[in-house]
């Protein structure tokens, strides 16, 4: 299970404290997830356009996973933006996982703009076939 | 109700019809902003005699995309399919949306379908093209009498 820790609505602004460490005014994004479990691990696939490999900060502390992602500015030199539909910004999202990771055995790549996290349960955590013995 | 002129006379004919307009705007606000959103989104970049379109496509490759152009139109096209390479997985959640996408982009003038260059970066998809030569500002010379 993925619990998701809700720090931000769907977007906001750096609060004041945050501007001094960020770049300030630009909009921290939610990025869009699918989580999916299976026996051995539990797999997070997160939505990050324009965010270069460089740009990615993952961390997870207990059972607390933080994803950020930092989105390369896009300028064009010598053009004018004419047409705003999506806007470059930073990535944010905290989750709570149930189960104990494996941390030495995380895998974390990027591609096409998608976060791909597989965190390997650890080996307690692990469903295991409990034998039933005759009596 | 401060700005209006009548709390003179005791009544105020528009009170009603203010508190009205407040609660359609309470009740459709959040309607259009959820479903005005179009995909991909696309921001558009003005050159003197170039523009450049950007869209984010994250997980989408080349292969996924079709660029077309007629004229000033251009069109995008694809799909995005889901890639697990597991069966059998318990979804916690589906966030990200599937399927086929399709959007047409007026430009501000003709393009020269030769000179046109897309690439994809980091999931945006960034396509630079260039002004038709015929189509181009002449510059007129006055010359004196």
């Amino acid at each position: 299970m993925a619990q998701e820790v809700e720090t931000i609505q769907q977007q906001r602004m750096p609060s004041a404290t945050e501007a001094g460490q960020r770049m300030p005014s630009r909009p921290v994004f939610l990025p869009p997830a699918d989580i999916y479990e299976t026996d051995n691990s539990i797999v997070v696939m997160a939505e990050m356009p324009g965010v270069p490999p460089d740009g990615v900060e993952i961390t997870l502390e207990r059972r607390v996973l933080t994803i950020r992602g930092r989105s390369a500015t896009n300028e064009h030199a010598g053009y004018q933006r004419v047409c705003n539909e999506y806007a470059d910004g930073d990535y944010e999202r905290v989750f709570t996982l149930s189960e104990n990771i494996d941390r030495d055995r995380i895998e974390a790549t990027l591609k096409d703009g998608i976060l791909h996290l597989t965190l390997p349960k650890a080996e307690a955590a692990r469903a295991r076939k409990i034998e039933l013995k005759a009596s | 109700m401060a700005l209006s002129e009548f709390p003179r006379l005791g009544f105020d004919p528009f009170a009603e019809l203010r508190r009205m307009q407040s609660e359609m705007n309470r009740l459709f606000g959040g309607f259009t902003a959820a479903t005005a959103r179009d995909f991909p989104p696309v921001n558009l970049w003005l050159g003197e005699n170039s523009v450049v379109v950007t869209a984010e496509l994250p997980g989408v490759t080349c292969d996924d995309v079709n660029l077309s152009l007629q004229d000033d139109v251009l069109s995008l096209t694809g799909k995005r399919e889901p890639k697990t390479q597991q069966e059998n997985v318990a979804w916690q959640r589906r966030e990200r949306a599937y399927g086929s996408f399709s959007r047409a982009i007026q430009l501000p003038f003709r393009i020269d379908p030769e000179k046109v260059q897309a690439r994809f970066n980091n999931g945006i998809l960034e396509i630079e093209m260039e002004r038709l030569e015929a189509d181009r500002p002449k510059k007129i010379e006055i010359r004196g009498a």
